[in-house]
């Protein structure tokens, strides 16, 4: 056994080892740092496999960035546990059953017999001066141009669509209405009020 | 050497267990929607696999494209949560019958 | 002589449209001038035509002016064929529509009194009226000089319409609408069968021309069709039998001929025009003109003679019991287009069309002469109210007379020597049906006889009017309606006389009608008879004329000399007087099933078959099958996510199994 399938076998138990214990926590907050901890172990995986830009996007993108919307989330609402947990037993011969026929089916499927070493050799590792970024970026910039605008645009959106679902008025915010402040006219601001002029009052001493 | 169909299986058994995950946490949304981040990464390993063993870049791309979609659906679908949180003061699932026929 | 055709039918055609389109700046006068020239330029030009083929300066001709439209080769045109069987329907036509145009001027001078006032249908009607007689004229001889059956059938739809709109004339009158209704359904009937056989007629020969077709039937004579089931059929029989059956409608032959009698509530010139002289006569002309395709089928004969002399004996029997005085007329009519089919069935074409002239001009006069009673009369018809006219109309009472003599065949009158040739021919007939044939014309020779000096005595003799106030108006009528009738007198009187020889026994039908040796009665009639003068010399020795006498002696015993024995005689045969007077219950009978069937059938089709299969089945049964179907189904649509989920996951693992297995 090489250090790379030693690494691989270790990544592998503490992925499914993580991942196990995201779909089983009691707490929520637990799941979501099992969750981490599964991106992490992906992470090194993907290490492995030569997909370093990625494997630093999924920690940075996934760890930094969704995990801790997903963390966040969880501690904002206040959920009750307890009945959401009601069911968790008797739901779980089921879930193992369709887990195990899954895995059973997908061993079959994609197992050492289809695609084994015998059948698909190991590439030849890259060398020293290969540069997975550059080379993903290369791609990305020239045939993949259009697809990678359109995913800046499915950001933006996701973006724009988020707050728009999110934000609401409090009636207790003081805010500005520019439209009205930009239009309004001097007859809005300024009364002319016509009256007769005053009197001197002749005082009669 | 790591086989091809190590990989394979790997991302096979995360793939099941985020599905059972969806079976046995089917009331809270919060994590169902984790369990769908996990089967993502399922899907992403298998490309990083094919990528790599084939030495086709573009399995990466579409991972890259993967993550993105991915990003915002989370985002959105937590910006869903909270809004169903903030109007029925719930996020569980039993309670959200509103599409039954 | 192509233009003299195109003339004699294009005139009568102009004059009515001047007519109908301008009547009302053209005037009353205007409008009846102008039709009455256009039906005068016809007359004279078919005069003209006639005398040309007399002095055997005219040639047969036969050619189209216009084809209308080609179809796979199928010629449809507008043609003439102008020879001698034409040439006497188109002047027998023309002269009495042109007599009957001026009768009109007088009959329908006061026809504002016969609209409501205010009545927009009413305005012009005079107008109207001999735009639509006009129309009828050019319709007529379209018909009787077309060359092809498209312009035969033509003819024969338009002068049903024109007939259809001139019985319904008095549109304000629910009998009248009732009347023409009833005229044109029972026509659809017929024309049903005419269209078959045109049809027929086409797929066999494939050409519309008659001479085409008629080279062409010969080599059909012995063609077997199938038409139900494995039953062979005669080709010629089908035709004829189906052409027979459109005549049957426009002729009013049992048992289509319940319109007829109806189609008096129009006015009594077209009475006179259409519904005895011109039009129901076009069933007679047609199977004249189809003579070499009906004389291939004894069937078709026999079937045309049982059904005349049916017609000719039993309306007849009904004309003895009514009591107005155009129905009198009308069921004569039917008799005597009775006596004209059986003449055609025994193979006489010849006799028909001759009695079809004579009989033209006698019933036009007998008509009229009841219109001129009825004007007479202040509208009256009833002829239990009538009597004594002869003293206050002379000139009506003189032309009825001489009418009336024509109509029952008395000796040397034209009416004489045409059913005398019938009568003889039928004789001489071999075909099967022909001994009932001979029994019921000579049958009804007695019949006619009494029915019509019935009428006669009744109207014109004995007490005057009951009615004071009739009786201080009954005056003679003007001169536009005596001039028709003493016109049309004189060929009633001696046209017969004239005419039998050349018609009958020479060989003026020579190329117009086609009889085979086999079925030659007149020709068997012509070894004993020589003409006009031997058949006056036989009067004596034949049975037609002692019962003629028989009829009129009876009518002047009963409604004369006992006038009391009538009601007698009524209250003996109580049963048949009933069967008489209710027509043999034809209406009845066709108003419950024909009338009441399809009604039935209707609500049949409306109740089970719309409410039930379509709407409530169909339509409504759909929607609710839907429903239902949408509330089985709801049910599975839980909206919990998680049963969504667990839908989707069963599907993979169903996919993926399905994948590993295979």
């Amino acid at each position: 056994m090489t250090f790379e399938k030693f690494l691989f076998y270790v990544f592998a138990a503490v992925l499914v080892f993580a991942a196990t214990m995201v779909i089983t926590r009691r707490n929520p907050v637990h799941s979501a740092l099992f969750l981490v901890l599964a991106f992490f172990s992906s992470a090194g995986i993907w290490l492995l496999a030569e997909a370093e830009f990625l494997a630093i996007v999924l920690v940075l993108v996934y760890v930094g960035a969704v995990m801790v919307l997903f963390l966040f989330v969880v501690m904002m609402l206040d959920v009750d546990v307890a009945t959401m947990r009601a069911g968790f037993m008797r739901n779980l011969p089921v879930g193992l059953l369709i887990l195990f026929v899954l895995v059973l089916e997908m061993f079959i499927v994609v197992g050492p017999g289809i695609f084994g070493l015998d059948m698909i050799p190991a590439p030849a590792p890259q060398p020293a001066d290969y540069n997975n970024t550059a080379v993903l970026g290369s791609v990305l910039y020239t045939v993949y141009m259009y697809p990678f605008e359109i995913a800046a645009v499915i950001l933006l959106v996701a973006i724009v669509a988020a707050i728009g679902l999110t934000m609401r008025k409090r009636p207790e915010t003081k805010s500005q209405n520019q439209s009205a402040q930009v239009q309004v006219r001097s007859e809005d601001r300024v009364r002319v009020v016509k009256m007769a002029s005053e009197q001197k009052m002749e005082i009669k001493r | 050497m790591i086989a091809l169909s190590d990989y394979l299986i790997l991302a096979a058994v995360l793939f099941s267990l985020s599905i059972a995950g969806i079976f046995i946490n089917r009331k809270n949304l919060i994590i169902l929607l984790m369990c769908v981040e996990l089967m993502l990464l399922a899907v992403n390993i298998n490309f990083i696999a094919f990528s790599h063993f084939l030495g086709d870049t573009a399995g990466q791309v579409f991972v890259f494209f993967i993550l993105t979609v991915a990003a915002a659906e989370a985002a959105i679908g937590l910006a869903i949560l909270m809004v169903l949180f903030r109007n029925r003061r719930t996020i569980n699932v039993e309670d959200l019958d509103t599409l039954k026929g | 002589m192509e233009n003299i055709y195109l003339l004699i039918v294009l005139s009568p055609l102009v004059g009515a449209i001047i007519a109908g389109f301008w009547g009302g700046q053209i005037g009353r006068v205007g409008a009846h001038w102008v039709t009455s020239a256009g039906v005068g330029i016809a007359a004279v030009l078919s005069l003209f035509v006639l005398y040309g083929f007399i002095s055997g300066d005219n040639q047969v001709f036969n050619g189209s002016v216009y084809t209308w439209m080609v179809s796979d080769g199928l010629k449809m045109e507008v043609g003439f064929l102008v020879d001698h069987l034409t040439a006497v329907m188109i002047s027998v036509v023309s002269f009495v529509s042109f007599c009957i145009h001026i009768y009109t001027i007088g009959y329908m001078a006061d026809d504002e009194h016969n609209w409501p006032q205010e009545s927009l249908a009413g305005k012009n009607s005079y107008q109207r009226f001999f735009s639509y007689i006009s129309l009828f004229t050019f319709s007529m001889l379209m018909l009787v000089m077309s060359n092809n059956f498209l312009q035969l059938f033509f003819g024969w739809e338009a002068v049903g319409l024109v007939s259809y709109l001139l019985i319904g004339f008095w549109s304000v009158r629910p009998t009248a609408i009732l009347a023409n209704m009833k005229a044109f359904l029972v026509n659809r009937v017929g024309d049903f069968g005419f269209i078959l056989g045109i049809a027929a007629v086409v797929m066999y020969t494939n050409s519309l021309d008659y001479a085409e077709v008629f080279k062409a039937v010969p080599g059909l004579a012995d063609t077997q069709i199938q038409i139900f089931g494995d039953t062979n059929w005669s080709l010629m029989s089908v035709i004829g039998i189906l052409l027979f059956v459109g005549a049957m409608g426009k002729s009013a032959q049992v048992p289509l001929h319940v319109w007829l009698p109806d189609s008096m509530e129009g006015p009594t010139p077209i009475s006179a025009l259409i519904h005895a002289a011109t039009m129901v006569t076009a069933g007679v002309f047609m199977v004249a003109r189809m003579s070499p395709i009906y004389e291939l089928s004894e069937t078709a004969l026999s079937f045309i003679l049982v059904i005349g002399a049916t017609t000719a004996m039993f309306t007849g029997l009904i004309g003895i019991v009514q009591n107005d005085i155009k129905r009198v007329v009308a069921y004569s009519t039917l008799s005597q287009l009775g006596y004209m089919m059986v003449a055609l069935g025994a193979s006489a074409y010849a006799a028909g069309i001759f009695h079809l002239m004579t009989h033209a001009f006698f019933k036009a006069l007998l008509f009229l002469a009841a219109g001129s009673v009825i004007i007479g009369m202040h509208h009256k018809q009833d002829i239990r109210d009538m009597g004594g006219i002869r003293k206050y109309m002379p000139k009506t009472y003189w032309t009825a007379l001489l009418g009336s003599l024509a109509l029952i065949g008395f000796p040397g009158f034209s009416g004489f020597f045409s059913k005398d040739a019938i009568i003889e021919a039928v004789h001489h007939s071999t075909i099967a049906g022909s001994d009932y044939a001979y029994a019921m014309v000579l049958a009804g020779v007695f019949v006619t006889a009494l029915y019509s000096f019935r009428m006669f005595f009744l109207v014109f003799h004995g007490e005057g009017p009951r009615d004071e106030h009739a009786r201080e108006h009954l005056h003679e009528s003007p001169k536009v309606v005596t001039i028709p009738l003493v016109l049309l007198a004189i060929p009633s009187v001696c046209i017969g006389y004239f005419t039998v020889d050349a018609m009958l026994f020479g060989d003026w039908f020579a190329g117009a009608l086609h009889v085979l040796p086999q079925h030659d009665t007149l020709g068997e009639l012509g070894k004993s008879v020589h003409g006009a003068n031997s058949m006056l010399g036989h009067v004596f020795l034949s049975p037609p004329f002692y019962l003629a006498m028989a009829g009129l002696f009876v009518a002047w015993f009963i409604y004369m000399k006992q006038p009391s024995l009538a009601e007698k005689i009524k209250g003996l045969f109580a049963p048949i007087y009933t069967l008489l007077d209710k027509k043999y219950f034809f209406d009845e009978i066709y108003q419950a099933v024909f009338a009441g069937g399809s009604r039935g059938i209707g609500s049949f089709f409306w109740n089970k078959g719309d409410r039930k299969l379509i709407d409530e089945i169909i339509i409504n049964g759909s929607a609710n099958n839907v429903g239902r179907f949408a509330g089985l189904v709801r049910n599975i649509q839980t909206g919990y996510l998680f049963h969504y989920a667990f839908a989707m996951i069963l599907g993979l693992l169903f996919l993926l199994t399905w994948f590993v297995i295979f």
